[in-house]
């Protein structure tokens, strides 16, 4: 149990984020109509790519004067990340482009 | 101001990221409103976009370790080169991809995104630095679950991988979970050595890896846009998992926004299928049972030349496109008999039940692929009240969705779904390949209908018949 309060004293902002945020998603995500259920999906998951960030903190401060496997590992977590986020949002924005053609 | 900055110890770089971190952060929230609303979606995705590509900059140019030092340049160049190759092949492939195979592309996608998150919590676990090991551990695992969970349910959409369902399937997932959570503790307790938690952490990533495979195998490939959904919002707990390791703000928010959202949209799907998401993840539709308190009636089929007389000198017809019209890529030919027959006079609207294709919205995305003007594509719940004013309705490659057992039948196991009231127009013509049944695995008593006459055959051939036809009368 004491564990658990200082692992919550410890993070207690990101814990706060986190929470609020569940809220926010739910709050934002309400009343989509079904239509937009695919293209919605699709956008979201862009956004997971996110975690490029990380493999952009990781990659930028490893050591590359010698191939080590944590560098490739880091390298390919920028490659995943980066097809996540640009295949994301290139893919959400084709579809969302054919809702727009024929107003 | 700069005094300001020098008490605290930062530099107006340190200030500038955290700035950017929250404008991103920002983008993210608003991009994601605006993907609610029709006519704001497109821009929606740009802010989201713009909000990605600002984060993935200011880190580049401002972030320092621990020691105060930046991204060195052979490093920064990696990273750009690494972006860059992965950039132009996540853009080509999504632009080539056709669009029926989008869910799967999507799957794929985020397949990528949770291995990136497992990779991440994988490297993180030996930074000494880094004193959130639970933290790690669980993108660790819900990262790997997301990326061999998307990557079979790839397969399943693409019909590479098949279903496995058998009773033991759930104990061994048990099973896996069990094992899961017991290396977690293990390693959590810390009474073992640095190098046999190493080697427990590489075990934990392959058991999640399985248990990813054991998860999404015995589910159906018609409940994978649920599932689908449901990895998109473990990815995005994972990346949240991964901004909690590095203090980031806005890759926590940015994950769990999609965590929340992706879990709201799966309840979402599930309702539209009258279905608990237990039930889509424990087991397949029970079939059968319900057929025997129905009396069979008979089937009547249709000649082309009757259907399209008919279709001809109706006054409103109502399609009702469902997964087989997906499936046969059909989309264009099927707007070419809308467009015939709307020359005639006829007015023509189209009914889509909130699961039609292959995922919610899908078939939207499909009908306006095909240039069917969105005031056309009619949802459920607008188009029921005006189908016993309609002539025909022709049913293409639907078949659950339009089934009324869903309303007459309790012990059927569709009862209470939100169907189209098919049955309740004046004509039916139903488009199907053969007898075979639904997803649901039962009988549609539509077929049996005495309004109902079938047209047998492919989709696609079917109507290109159709239309020839038409043409010539």
């Amino acid at each position: 149990m004491e564990q658990a309060f200082e692992f919550f004293y410890a993070n207690k902002d990101a814990i706060f984020i986190i929470v609020l945020s569940v809220f926010l998603g739910i709050e934002v995500i309400s009343n989509v109509p079904s239509v937009l259920h695919t293209p919605l999906m699709s956008g979201a998951n862009a956004i997971s790519g996110v975690i490029i960030i990380g493999g952009i903190i990781l990659v930028g401060h490893a050591d590359v004067s010698k191939v080590s496997v944590n560098l490739i590992l880091g390298i390919l977590a920028v490659l995943f990340g980066t097809l996540n986020v640009v295949g994301g949002f290139v893919v959400t924005d084709r579809m969302l482009e054919m809702f727009k053609k024929k107003k | 101001m700069n005094e300001l900055v020098a008490n605290l110890g930062v530099s107006y770089g340190d200030v500038l990221l955290e700035l950017s971190y929250l404008l991103a952060a920002v983008f993210f929230v608003v991009g994601l409103k605006f993907q609610s609303h029709p006519l704001t979606a497109r821009k929606g995705n740009l802010w989201a976009a713009a909000g990605m590509f600002l984060a993935m900059l200011t880190t580049l140019f401002l972030h320092k370790d621990a020691d105060g030092n930046g991204i060195a340049l052979t490093n920064g160049i990696i990273i750009v080169f690494s972006i860059a190759v992965a950039g132009v092949l996540g853009a080509v492939i999504a632009r080539r991809v056709k669009m029926t195979a989008m869910p799967e592309l999507v799957s794929f996608f985020n397949a990528t995104g949770g291995g990136a998150s497992a990779l991440v919590a994988l490297i993180e676990f030996s930074n000494p630095n880094n004193s959130s090991t639970l933290v790690t551990l669980l993108g660790l695992v819900i990262g790997s679950v997301a990326f061999s969970g998307s990557l079979i349910a790839y397969g399943k959409l693409d019909g590479k991988v098949g279903d496995i369902f058998a009773k033991w399937t759930t104990y061994l997932n048990l099973f896996l979970l069990g094992i899961v959570i017991t290396i977690i503790v293990f390693i959590l307790a810390g009474n073992i050595s640095y190098d046999s938690q190493k080697l427990l952490v590489y075990g934990l990533l392959v058991i999640s890896l399985i248990y990813g495979v054991m998860f999404v195998m015995p589910i159906g490939g018609a409940d994978m846009p649920v599932v689908i959904s449901l990895l998109n919002s473990f990815t995005g707990i994972a990346a949240a998992m991964g901004g909690f390791i590095y203090h980031n703000q806005a890759m926590i928010l940015g994950g769990i926004l999609v965590g929340a959202a992706g879990t709201i949209l799966t309840i979402l799907m599930c309702n539209a299928m009258n279905r608990s998401l237990f039930n889509v993840i424990i087991g397949a539709f029970g079939g059968g049972g319900a057929a025997a308190t129905h009396e069979q009636g008979t089937i009547k089929e249709i000649s082309l030349s009757d259907a399209s007389i008919l279709l001809s000198y109706s006054q409103k017809v109502v399609i009702i496109p469902g997964y087989g019209l997906a499936v046969a890529q059909a989309q264009h030919i099927c707007h070419e008999l809308d467009t015939l027959l709307e020359e005639k006079g006829v007015e023509v609207k189209y009914a889509i039940h909130p699961v039609a294709g292959r995922m919610p919205g899908h078939m939207n995305v499909l009908l306006a692929e095909a240039d069917v003007p969105y005031e056309k594509l009619i949802e459920m719940d607008d188009i029921n009240p005006s189908l016993p004013n309609t002539d025909v309705v022709v049913v293409i490659g639907a078949n659950d969705v339009v089934n009324p057992a869903a309303h007459d039948d309790p012990s059927s196991p569709i009862y209470g779904m939100p169907i189209i009231n098919a049955h309740e127009a004046k004509n039916i013509i139903v488009m199907k390949r053969g007898m075979g049944k639904g997803y649901a695995g039962i009988e549609n008593f539509l077929f049996f209908n005495d309004k109902t006459r079938m047209l047998f055959g492919h989709a696609k051939e079917s109507l290109q018949k159709l239309v020839n036809e038409i043409k010539t009368l």
